[in-house]
């Protein structure tokens, strides 16, 4: 597929057109945070932005979401049976995506849609319907480390299309059909503005100053890392609290509720954190991760070791700084990964 | 490097070489701008990591619950307080904790700051006397570092530690320059329906991370109401009503022992300033009983209390 331009003038036509078929929600600068939003005037869409403060996971993995309802009356004859939720109307479209962010679609796809005949429909309805319109880095942050964890400022897994912010113009590169159908009227792009994405590509590479190795962390067995001695000070200020699970575009786990108020019930599914001891707690009373230190451990260990082993190699984080950014007591995920491979 | 932090330091090795603690609690440089963590140095040469400095935005105190040993622990105003809240408590002992009393700079409001350079990177801030640098990707400011305190520190009433075993520098002015009871007031003026929206306002971008809860000295209970799930108290999805009732909840379980530390505020990833309701509740708890939580070892708490005689028992 060959690379397209689109002047910026020429993009609000653009947007025009994907509004006929699509929900647009952008990153929009509200109060000191980029925020994601709804779009209908492509004045609001943001151009010069870091990333998001929270990640987009919650268009495919809301914070709450309805699975199923029902009446809840066990003498009405229809009551107590589930019933499915209507679907969204219209399909969505996320707009200036950064590549870590689609990246970590990606790598829950390898979660949510592992069993091919039995993906999470949940996710996999709402993620397939939808269209990503990637925005390459420019400038990364210095929390940002995703060029050591298979992704990188200008990735492309998981979109669309990546577009490459040239000042005056984008050039526009199609990276599926879905992404080809929106961008077939454009015209296609001289090659000094592929050059000169090229060039962007390897400079914004070049400015990323955080990274972590994996190499030692990798050849290990799952129990000599488990068993090494960083774990009793890695945890020694964690707080357990959710935070850096919530913020992380990669975290996905959850926890399914039953409520009920009067006669209404419906089945919820919440994202939940391994962060809270009440996650692992058995019906028995036993806690397989009763400690702090069991926690924080686990999700480390799961995302830098656990889920490479089961997903052929994936790394479960992106690269993308949130939880550093976020964590009240300032733990960092390279210096834990960085201590986990020494 | 300040003479706090180099005196700190010291102090620190000394106390660790003769055995006298086998921790001690602080803070070391953190890896993100404003943010100090929290640190726990075990040997001398690990006390070269501490540092003092404005950006020491959470309560260690919280850090001693539950520890064993006997550790050293760096407490200004807020947090000596909070170490007095714990001992009367009988979370911690007194002869199993050191304190290392300092005067608090007033910490910096790092949100304010962020809210300073809407959607800009901010990479450093150090602080230079009375100014803060802040480094952007592709600027540099000067700010007056009063106007980006903390709040709570901008109102604060003992800056120095209440209660220590040696001083680390000089006692400094021990108010903040703001008064607590002005900042409460507002919430008195409005009629309830306005309180309400005001309330409503102040916790809609709640993500119930608990953040606020586990960064807390107060909150130390083995299981939380809101984790209680044998009854389930409060439902966990993300419904206004099961988020109001916890930071309602919350706050009130704080009535009386808050010593308006700011962590919470500090720790919260979206920003809620939940200090809304904890000083109104510690204005209630001045005017009705006057008193002050964790000024000293000895007075009762007046929500530990009960009186048969209370004017209110009929």
């Amino acid at each position: 597929m060959p690379d397209k331009i689109l002047t910026k003038d020429g993009l609000d036509t653009f947007i025009q057109k994907l509004l006929t078929d699509y929900d647009l929600y952008a990153p929009v600068l509200k109060g000191a945070d980029h925020t994601w939003s709804k779009i209908q005037d492509s004045q609001d869409v943001a151009w010069e932005f870091a990333n998001t403060a929270k990640s987009p996971k919650k268009f495919f993995l809301p914070q709450s979401e309805r699975l199923l309802h029902f009446t809840n009356n066990p003498d009405d004859p229809n009551g107590m049976i589930m019933h499915e939720e209507p679907g969204p109307d219209r399909p969505k479209t996320l707009l200036n995506i950064r590549p870590c962010d689609a990246k970590a679609f990606d790598v829950l796809d390898l979660v949510f849609c592992q069993d091919e005949q039995a993906p999470d429909v949940y996710w996999k309805s709402k993620r397939d319907a939808a269209l990503l319109i990637g925005l390459a880095c420019k400038s990364p942050c210095p929390t940002c480390f995703c060029f050591s964890v298979n992704c990188g400022p200008h990735h492309q897994e998981g979109l669309d299309i990546l577009l490459v912010d040239l000042d005056s113009e984008l050039l526009v590169r199609p990276l599926t059909s879905k992404g080809e159908a929106v961008s077939a009227d454009l015209k296609k792009a001289p090659q000094e503005a592929v050059d000169k994405a090229d060039e962007q590509k390897t400079q914004a590479e070049q400015a990323m100053t955080s990274r972590v190795d994996m190499e030692r962390l990798q050849e290990r067995t799952v129990l000599e890392e488990y068993d090494q001695a960083i774990w009793d000070r890695v945890h020694e200020s964690c707080i357990n609290c959710g935070t850096c699970t919530f913020y992380c575009p990669t975290c996905h786990c959850f926890d399914i509720q039953d409520e009920t108020q009067d006669e209404f019930g419906h089945r919820v599914r919440n994202w939940d954190t391994c962060m809270s001891w009440l996650f692992t707690h058995h019906t028995s009373g036993h806690n397989p991760r009763g400690s702090k230190k069991d926690r924080v451990r686990q999700r480390f260990m799961h995302k830098f070791k656990y889920m490479p082993i089961k997903l052929g190699g994936a790394i479960g984080c992106v690269g993308c700084g949130r939880c550093t950014q976020k964590c009240p007591v300032n733990i960092d995920v390279c210096e834990v990964v960085n201590s986990m491979n020494e | 490097m300040s003479d706090i932090t180099n005196q700190l330091r010291q102090r620190a090795k000394d106390l660790l070489a003769q055995g006298t603690v086998d921790c001690v609690i602080g803070y070391a440089k953190g890896s993100v701008p404003m943010q100090e963590k929290p640190y726990f140095a075990t040997t001398p040469e690990e006390a070269d990591n501490l540092v003092w400095s404005g950006f020491c935005v959470n309560n260690l105190a919280n850090f001693l619950i539950g520890r064993s040993g006997k550790n050293a622990i760096v407490a200004q105003g807020c947090v000596s307080r909070n170490i007095i809240g714990l001992i009367k408590e009988n979370q911690v002992q007194r002869e199993d904790v050191y304190i290392l009393g300092v005067h608090s700079p007033g910490m910096i409001d790092a949100s304010k700051v962020q809210s300073h350079f809407p959607g800009r990177t901010i990479t450093d801030v150090f602080e230079d006397g009375k100014e803060i640098v802040v480094r952007g990707m592709d600027f540099e400011e000067r700010l007056p570092r009063k106007k980006f305190k903390r709040q709570n520190c901008f109102t604060c009433t003992h800056r120095n530690a209440v209660l220590y075993d040696e001083f680390i520098g000089q006692e400094g002015p021990q108010t903040g320059g703001g008064n607590i009871d002005n900042v409460a007031e507002p919430w008195e003026k409005l009629p309830p329906d306005q309180r309400w929206a005001e309330f409503e306002a102040a916790f809609k971008d709640c993500i119930r991370c608990y953040a606020c809860r586990n960064v807390c000295p107060l909150c130390y209970c083995n299981i939380c109401f809101v984790d209680e799930n044998n009854p389930q108290w409060v439902g966990k999805s993300q419904v206004d009503a099961d988020i109001y009732t916890f930071h309602i909840l919350r706050a009130f379980h704080c009535t009386g022992r808050c010593t308006d530390c700011g962590a919470c505020e500090s720790a919260c990833p979206v920003g809620i300033n939940m200090r809304v309701l904890t000083k109104k509740l510690e204005k209630d708890i001045r005017d009705k009983y006057d008193y002050q939580p964790g000024l000293d070892l000895e007075s009762v708490p007046p929500l530990s209390t009960y009186r048969a005689d209370d004017p209110e028992i009929s």
